[in-house]
């Protein structure tokens, strides 16, 4: 996926779009992580002076949720569900495997920054685990091998 | 006429293969010339047969699956298009006893109709139920979905008309109606499926709810994890509007109402309400004591309905059908119908919509198959990651909020997980304790350090150290969590623990052999 580069003025202006909503935080959040792929400091800046809020309470807000980042992920992502529905088809399994092929544990990016492994709790595909997110496709019924077609796809 | 074929849009059978399949008909249809008319809907639920095709035929649609890309070719050569045999034609969908033996009331729609087109939205008895509320009083509303015996479909089983009653009668200069779609428990997908399949459904629930208790504003809070269901909901609150269902004066009423969706950011609390409604503020998800009860002082300080996706999604049928039509579905305290989701280990999982009653036996070996690997099942667990793990000698128990509590389980938000005998009831117990370290907001000490003390000791078990004595810990952990915590966090943890201690004692035996040696 490609991000923008950090830009104080368009962070600015997407604190703006947002900031007239109820609750604008997440959402707020949420596009410029669209935008620069993490949230970085000097955006948090940003938000917590739009919102008038102290940056120790932004920085609480930004590290209470999964989702954010602070650093940007690798070029992909693999979000693997680790919840009870797919393990009871081999989740646990699965995800072994994959830390295992790709050489980093959870929530770590490969030395070449390919790709992200990350834990998910649940996609809601729970009649057809085990499921993944994969740069945000949904996939189910996922095996070892469907697992190795999709990282050998993403090393090419 | 052109030949109108049916293909699920929802993100269970993007998952498995439905964009391909669409694609690969569109595709061979050009090269041979073919006139074909594909329709994107929700899916029906029975996830096993995804990707389905179904094709309208004079005698009803005809439905073909799991259909993968390659299989495209060889359906149109054997007449897909009028229905003809093949290997993965299973007839008629409603012949099919999964789907004959539900009674389908909230997800009447799902899996039929466009989940985007207004028209077959009100073609298929949409808005029934709003147009009955607008020629109520807001009381009445409020009485009729009383009387109509619903009750929390997010796992608590508050009754919803009660609730409703408290903001109606609550004074404030604005209101809101608060949708709790952040279904975050594993073996659970029916909000999904609402929110992909028939989010008119939920639209008009929500304006029901508005109207009911003079709220003018609404929020829909999706969990991040469910990006199709955000985008859908969003088209469909967008066409809402443009139609006049939404706005200043809701179908021409004069009672305004709006809509708007969130996104949560992957925080499984946040399901709770009150954790759902700071995340709302834009805060920390942390739990709030009540009270004062989010009915008096809820989003913003304002009094705030919130309900689960399946409670505002049952208002409609309430509404348009009249309480005692849906008051006549259930058993006990148990009224209408409860979207029941299987799913894990199992041969025929999905969504399957039954009155309440019906045996948790029932469910998982004779509508279920039993289990997908064709090992005997030996736990099921009910209601989440905060549910029961249930053992077959508990099968009798039948499908009812209080059946399930005088077992010391609970149906939650109605996921039925299928485990086969390969399953380490102590590696479950484990998960259960550190699922609520990972997801604890801090709030309570006993969810949020209990639940790490609780992996260290339930480890030591497994390592077989001072198993009796550190068995005799997990119990008192799990008591101390269960009565220390603000919120079904912390408080419901010890079910799948507790449970899997007791059905289950063979895996917490000295060494990792217990199980099979007790076999």
């Amino acid at each position: 996926m490609a991000y923008e580069a950090w830009n104080e003025a368009r962070a600015r202006e997407i604190v703006a779009a947002h900031q007239m909503q109820e609750g604008p935080a997440l959402p707020i959040l949420h596009a410029l992580q669209e935008a620069f792929g993490s949230v970085p400091d000097p955006a948090l800046r940003i938000v917590a002076e739009a919102l008038n809020i102290s940056r120790a309470e932004i920085h609480g807000i930004v590290t209470f949720y999964h989702d954010f980042r602070h650093e940007p992920a690798g070029r992909h992502v693999l979000k693997l569900c680790r919840a009870e529905a797919c393990q009871s088809v081999g989740a646990d399994r699965l995800a072994a495997h994959a830390r295992e092929r790709l050489g980093i544990g959870w929530g770590e990016t490969t030395p070449d920054g390919a790709v992200t492994l990350e834990p998910i709790f649940c996609l809601g595909l729970c009649a057809l685990g085990p499921s993944a997110l994969a740069d945000g496709q949904v996939v189910g019924r996922l095996d070892e091998k469907r697992l190795d077609a999709m990282i050998d796809g993403i090393r090419r | 006429m052109s030949a109108r074929l049916f293909i699920s849009r929802d993100s269970g059978a993007l998952a498995v293969g439905a964009e391909e399949v669409a694609q690969a008909i569109t595709a061979s249809a050009g090269r041979r010339g073919l006139d074909i008319q594909i329709v994107r809907t929700g899916s029906r639920g029975l996830y096993w047969l995804e990707p389905t095709i179904e094709v309208e035929t004079p005698e009803g649609r005809i439905a073909y699956g799991p259909v993968a890309a390659g299989d495209v070719e060889g359906l149109i050569d054997a007449d897909l298009l009028t229905g003809g045999a093949h290997a993965l034609r299973v007839g008629r969908p409603e012949q099919i006893p999964f789907l004959k033996r539900q009674t389908r009331l909230t997800f009447a729609r799902c899996g039929i109709t466009d989940p985007l087109s207004i028209e077959d939205y009100r073609a298929h008895g949409g808005f029934q139920g709003l147009e009955k509320a607008l020629r109520l009083t807001a009381p009445q509303i409020v009485d009729e979905v009383t009387q109509s015996g619903l009750r929390g479909r997010g796992g608590a089983g508050f009754p919803t008309g009660i609730k409703w009653k408290t903001v109606l009668d609550a004074v404030g200069d604005r209101k809101y109606i608060v949708c709790n779609a952040d279904e975050g428990d594993s073996g659970t997908f029916a909000d999904r499926m609402i929110l992909e399949g028939d989010p008119f459904l939920l639209i008009e629930g929500m304006i029901i709810a508005g109207i009911a208790t003079g709220a003018t504003k609404g929020f829909i809070y999706i969990r991040s994890e469910y990006p199709h269901g955000i985008a859908t909901t969003r088209d469909a609150i967008e066409i809402a509007r443009k139609a006049g269902y939404l706005g200043a004066s809701v179908h021409g009423s004069g009672h305004a109402f709006d809509l708007e969706v969130r996104a949560g950011a992957g925080a499984y609390v946040c399901g709770e309400e009150t954790s759902l409604l700071e995340s709302l503020e834009g805060k920390r998800g942390v739990v709030r004591a009540k009270p004062p009860l989010p009915a008096h002082k809820g989003l913003f300080g304002c009094p705030t309905v919130i309900n689960n996706v399946l409670s505002l999604a049952a208002v409609p049928t309430v509404m348009a059908q009249g309480a005692a039509f849906y008051k006549d579905f259930g058993v006990g305290r148990s009224r209408g119908t409860m979207p029941i989701q299987l799913a894990g280990n199992i041969k025929h999982g999905g969504l399957f919509e039954a009155a309440f009653g019906i045996t948790l036996g029932e469910l998982v070996d004779e509508i279920g198959g039993g289990t997908a690997s064709g090992r005997p099942v030996r736990a099921v667990q009910v209601g989440g990651p905060l549910g029961a793990y249930f053992p077959r000698a508990l099968f009798d128990t039948p499908f009812d909020y209080e059946a399930f509590a005088a077992r010391d389980g609970l149906i939650g938000h109605a996921g039925v997980t299928v485990f086969d005998e390969t399953v380490d009831m102590r590696v479950q117990a484990r998960f259960a304790m550190e699922f609520c370290a990972i997801e604890s907001c801090g709030k309570c000490t006993p969810c949020r350090i209990g639940s790490t003390r609780g992996v260290e000791v339930i480890d030591k078990i497994g390592r077989g150290e001072a198993v009796e004595a550190n068995l005799t810990l997990v119990k008192d952990l799990c008591n101390t969590m269960k009565f220390g915590s603000l919120c079904a966090l912390g408080g419901f943890t010890p079910y799948p623990v507790m449970s899997a201690i007791n059905h289950f004692p063979e895996d917490f035996g000295p060494n990792e052999s217990g199980r099979q040696a007790a076999e």
